[in-house]
């Protein structure tokens, strides 16, 4: 497919000897919003951690198989790299206390000690903010720390932070998990404006959000990627069995 | 349901008034623990109210310690004291901190790790009196000889040898500590500067670091605080000179150990009273510097 921007080949993850994903084969497309679920334990968030190779920092936990961003295995370039190419957001929100809001905006420059005149600086810390529909909320509060935000501010705070280094790829791991009601739908209505410039790839156990939210859907259970599919077509007509149990509750 | 018609819920006074007894002496317990503190300050003070009385701020600043003369300045001390903890600070804390990043961050577990932290924890538990016995038998003469190949007084002894010895004795104070605050950094934390393609160098440095430096420096005033203090090994090793030490390879004395050598031989009144009064400034300064220590470290954990 032309406008593939990742594939996964036959990937495999392990915790030590546990394999919690099993050769699982995806082709992402460009430019979409894709929902990850399925039943808790179900490996979902590890396939995502995969993708970037956040997976690898826990001790004793391995993969198998190829990662295909733009058609080259992400493990075989540095995981530093890589993590440019592919930005994630994590359940919890988590910007850096020590920083304010415009320093955890281009924390990840500063992190890689990259050195970036002011002005540049400033264009990508407001693009940043106004593209993660922050800017208009902090823009008179730039220099405050970013933990006095809200949940939801937070969140898209991180956000700004991951879009700030210009990846092609979004990671997110139950965004809004940790989110009230109107924090999850502002983050929500954001992901339909990110998916212009970025591929979205969102791990949640919440059904209603990734019908809302997503233009396909993969379902995973016991660490195999049972269907993959349009998410109108999955949540009105499922192929596989264990994919309709699961979408009218039978097990969660 | 039968077993409670036979059993009667049967509790008399006495037990009542046992506990009574039993709360008050733990009390009781708990309060001369106190006393003591507070008499064990006012002893202090008393006895060196005569020195005080008689020599005032002279005290601190007077150059010259000749108690055949009945002169007693100490300002050879209180230098040979700042002098020998601070340069034992500035040669352990490179380790200390290496160790508590290592074992808090790098190698958080497995054989080596665990060796590691217990061989630290070993040197807090060593006895300073071998400390003195080894930098005597094995640092003295190491570091004479490098005074040898110097070209200056080849004493072997004094204010350097001090301070390599206190900087091994303190080790384990910011190690531990730092090793403590540096896992306590949030795993989110750490992920977010990795999904950001940080290296666990940047990590370290933008995030562990930042994080944990309040930690890091409660750790390092533990250590000058038993720095400060540490007699047994420095009186070995320092030379016990009351001279005012001109480089840090002279002989010299700390507070400390002007103490412990004099005070079976201070025969006069002033003299003992001087000697007293070196030890509640030594106290109060430690106290102080613990106290701080504990606030930071209290304000971090919370």
């Amino acid at each position: 497919m032309e406008n593939t921007i990742l594939k996964a080949v036959d990937f495999d993850a392990f915790f030590g000897d546990n394999q919690v994903v099993k050769k699982v084969n995806i082709d992402i497309p460009k430019n979409n919003v894709i929902a990850v679920m399925g039943p808790s334990g179900c490996g979902k968030t590890t396939f995502l951690r995969g993708i970037n190779r956040m997976h690898e920092l826990i001790e004793g936990a391995t993969t198998k198989g190829k990662m295909l961003l733009n058609g080259e295995n992400v493990y075989d370039l540095h995981p530093i790299f890589v993590r440019h190419k592919i930005g994630m957001v994590f359940q919890r929100p988590n910007p850096f206390p020590n920083l304010s809001i415009y320093d955890n905006v281009i924390a990840g420059y500063k992190l890689n000690g990259m050195k970036i005149a002011k002005p540049d600086r400033d264009v990508i810390v407001e693009q940043s903010l106004q593209k993660a529909a922050l800017w208009n909320e902090v823009k008179d509060s730039l220099h405050k720390k970013g933990t006095f935000l809200s949940g939801g501010q937070q969140q898209r705070l991180c956000i700004a932070r991951a879009i700030a280094m210009e990846p092609e790829i979004l990671l997110l791991d139950e965004p809004t998990s940790a989110l009230d009601p109107i924090s999850t739908s502002s983050v929500e209505v954001l992901l339909h404006e990110l998916k212009k410039n970025y591929t979205i790839i969102i791990v949640t156990h919440n059904m209603q959000q990734a019908g809302r939210v997503s233009d396909k859907t993969a379902f995973f259970y016991m660490g195999e990627l049972i269907e993959f599919d349009k998410t109108k077509n999955m949540f009105t007509n499922p192929k596989d069995e264990r994919t309709q149990n699961y979408i009218t509750g039978r097990f969660s | 349901m039968e077993v409670w018609k036979n059993i009667k819920i049967k509790r008399s006074f006495r037990q009542i008034r046992m506990e009574k007894i039993f709360r008050s002496s733990l009390v009781l317990i708990a309060l001369s623990i106190l006393v003591m503190v507070f008499a064990f300050m006012l002893t202090l003070i008393i006895q060196s109210l005569p020195s005080i009385k008689a020599l005032g701020f002279g005290f601190l600043y007077g150059k010259t310690w000749d108690p055949v003369a009945n002169i007693y300045g100490t300002y050879p001390f209180l230098l040979g004291t700042l002098l020998t903890s601070f340069l034992a600070l500035l040669i352990s804390i490179p380790f200390s901190f290496s160790i508590a990043i290592f074992l808090g961050e790098y190698y958080p577990r497995g054989w080596f790790s665990e060796f590691l932290k217990n061989a630290i924890e070993l040197i807090a538990a060593v006895p300073s009196v071998i400390y003195g016995f080894w930098g005597l038998f094995v640092l003295v003469p190491i570091v004479r000889s490098i005074e040898l190949k110097m070209g200056i007084t080849p004493y072997g002894i004094g204010i350097f040898t001090s301070s390599l010895i206190l900087a091994i004795m303190i080790i384990p104070y910011a190690a531990s500590l730092g090793r403590e605050m540096i896992r306590m950094v949030p795993a989110e934390l750490k992920e977010a500067a990795y999904s950001l393609g940080a290296t666990r160098w940047e990590v370290i440095r933008m995030v562990i670091i930042p994080y944990s430096k309040s930690g890091l420096f409660a750790g390092v005033l533990l250590s000058l605080g038993r720095a400060l203090g540490e007699t047994m090994a420095v009186t070995m090793v320092i030379g016990n000179t009351s001279i005012i030490p001109k480089s840090i390879f002279d002989p010299g004395n700390t507070m400390a150990s002007v103490i412990a050598n004099e005070f079976t031989e201070a025969a006069s009144t002033l003299y003992l009273s001087s000697l007293i009064e070196l030890g509640l400034i030594l106290f109060l300064v430690t106290v102080v510097i613990n106290i701080i220590g504990k606030k930071v470290i209290s304000r971090f954990t919370q």
